[in-house]
């Protein structure tokens, strides 16, 4: 029962990891913005999950049901996916920015730009 | 009446004014209307400090529902400092704005620069206020997010890589805390400080305690550059326009810090921080890594502004020290600190500023001879410059002072060497400046160069003052610390 009932967890771990490692290893700026929203939504699963009653049904009263799932967390983690779509939003808007004044959205390339400045000043 | 409502007032002022700014469009209106509001704003703060003054605290429960099931913003010695600190800055700042902000950023913009400047000020007063763990990230992404569009919005193009910088690993530091404030609320189903605070000494041998305990010091110490995740401020404060460089060093590090705090002893309590899990252990070589490497990182930058940048890491890592000290003048030293950086750094990014109002660029060699053509500039740099040393008489030297004591305390007689020997550093890299503008000649060929207009003069002449004010007259600030140090080790508050 504990691997089964543990599911979400696991899911949430591994979302949580490879959305991190997404965000350091790689080098386009879009992938970043893409691992970043992967790793924020691990923790939205994660909340969802700890709202969940075993046997609970929704958390609307009616007199077939006994027990609810907490509605707390589904509430909080609606405001932080609001803050996600804030963040992804701006993001990519700093990418067209970025891709504007730089020609290029690769990390290393921009790098190598700024260095050549940072060299000519 | 109005005095019953000033707690909420505190937010909601530059929360509404916001969206209001936003409405008022162009040309000056949208900078009157700011530095007003930055003025009530600090009024409110100080009505607040008044009222808490004697060691009260105050609750002020929103919509009336109360905690823990509605939110309640709590006043205290701690944050009523912090409050008068940040929008101290904000009222000072704001008027200095106009001026530089003409010159740096493009007049389609200002309207929408006053709106994120006042969104991310009054997501700074909500994280000093609240008592809601969840709270506390909200209003962290509602100031991060406007300090990442302002960052942006610098000349350089560079500033657009700096703020994306900053933007992931603001936002993975927010998560982090997001994911320790969900354990806990597992745990205790409560988000409620005060009543997690009576909670979590029940549960405190649990294995989820201790995993939220370190997401949230890791969050926490992106947020306020905490070596070795310091690795966005240098850049997002040297390509940042002057005012907002200005603002965020002395505000939106010392925030993070006062978060810090308020997880480390109200939330958690002081036996779990130091005794089960012994942050202590963490932040003493990080903070003295912090203070030696970053100051020497600091002397050899050719940007003045980077170097400001880098020797805001090691300040803040005098902060670190304190925590780290576990005795109460550690954390009186922290307070102060908190302070008394916000002075320091304050002066010496508004006096930058004005120098870049002039010159157009702020590279330490173009900044030869300087010191004769705007005296009243550099003055105000060589003062915020002592007090950063550390120099008797200054605000500086309070908080060195009472660091330095602490380490006596306990007897660890490296560490003070190694913050005399910081200090020391600090000493090169203001020297560095203040040669070059006094002692060098204008370079051939360059524009000859006028004193800074009033507008800029005045507020970095406030603010220089209150460096010396603050370092002679100890009073306020020392009550408030030490009230506040004995209340956060003092247990439940």
């Amino acid at each position: 029962m504990d691997t089964l009932g543990l599911f979400n967890y696991w899911v949430v771990i591994f979302l949580m990891m490879a959305g991190f490692y997404t965000v350091i290893a790689r080098g386009n700026l879009v992938k970043k913005i893409v691992g970043l929203n992967i790793f924020q939504t691990s923790v939205f699963i994660l909340y969802i999950s700890l709202g969940k009653v075993s046997g609970g049904t929704a958390p609307i009263v009616s007199d077939a049901a006994t027990a609810y799932s907490n509605p707390l967390p589904h509430v909080l983690i609606l405001t932080a996916i609001v803050v996600g779509v804030a963040t992804t939003a701006l993001g990519l808007a700093l990418i067209i920015r970025i891709k504007e004044a730089y020609g290029t959205i690769e990390e290393d390339e921009i790098l190598a730009m700024d260095q050549k400045d940072e060299g000519r000043e | 009446m109005m005095e019953m409502h000033l707690p909420v007032l505190q937010v909601i002022v530059p929360l509404l004014s916001a969206a209001i700014c936003f409405l008022l469009g162009r040309g000056k209106l949208p900078w009157m209307f700011a530095t007003l509001v930055s003025w009530v704003t600090f009024a409110i703060s100080i009505l607040i400090a008044i009222q808490v003054s004697d060691g009260s605290t105050l609750q002020y429960e929103l919509g009336g529902w109360e905690p823990p099931w509605g939110i309640s913003y709590n006043v205290d010695q701690l944050n009523a400092l912090v409050l008068v600190i940040v929008s101290g800055i904000a009222a000072v700042v704001f008027p200095y704005a106009l001026r530089s902000v003409e010159r740096e950023i493009a007049p389609e913009q200002h309207g929408l620069f006053y709106t994120a400047m006042l969104l991310c000020f009054a997501g700074l007063l909500g994280i000093t206020i609240t008592g809601d763990a969840f709270n506390v990230f909200v209003l962290l992404e509602i100031s991060s997010l406007s300090t990442y569009t302002l960052i942006s919005l610098g000349k350089d193009r560079r500033a657009l890589t700096s703020s994306f910088q900053y933007l992931i690993m603001g936002t993975i530091g927010a998560t982090f805390i997001l994911i320790g404030i969900g354990l806990i609320y597992a745990l205790t189903g409560t988000l409620n400080m005060a009543d997690l605070a009576e909670r979590i000494p029940q549960i405190e041998s649990s294995r989820t305690l201790q995993a939220a305990f370190a997401f949230i010091v890791v969050g926490f110490g992106l947020k306020l550059a905490m070596f070795p995740l310091h690795l966005w401020l240098p850049n997002a404060y040297a390509f940042a326009p002057s005012v907002v460089s200005a603002f965020l060093a002395a505000t939106a590090t010392k925030v993070a810090v006062y978060a810090l705090l308020r997880f480390l002893f109200d939330v958690y309590d002081v036996n779990f921080t130091y005794e089960a899990m012994q942050v202590q252990y963490l932040l003493i070589p990080l903070a003295t890594v912090a203070i030696l490497f970053a100051s020497i990182v600091a002397i050899f930058q050719n940007d003045v502004k980077r170097m400001l940048a880098y020797s805001s890491v090691a300040q803040i890592g005098y902060m670190l020290l304190g925590i780290g000290l576990v005795n109460a003048t550690g954390i009186t030293a922290t307070l102060l600190h908190l302070f008394n950086h916000a002075l320091m750094k304050g002066a010496l990014f508004l006096a930058l500023g004005a120098v870049c109002y002039r010159i157009g660029r702020t590279s330490i060699q173009q900044m030869a001879g300087l010191g004769q053509q705007m005296p009243w500039t550099m003055a105000a740099f060589v003062v915020g410059g002592l007090s950063i040393i550390g120099v008797p008489l200054t605000a500086g030297f309070v908080s060195k002072w009472y660091l330095i004591l602490g380490t006596l305390e306990n007897g660890w007689w490296p560490l003070t060497a190694a913050i005399l020997i910081a200090s020391l550093l600090a000493v090169i890299y203001i020297w560095r400046v203040v040669e070059v503008a006094y002692f060098r000649e204008r370079p051939e060929g360059a524009p000859d160069v006028k004193e800074a207009p009033l507008s800029l003069l005045l507020p970095t002449w406030v603010l220089a003052a209150a460096n010396i004010y603050f370092g002679v007259q100890t009073d306020f600030t020392v009550s408030f610390a030490k009230g506040a140090a004995a209340s956060l080790l003092g247990g439940a508050p």
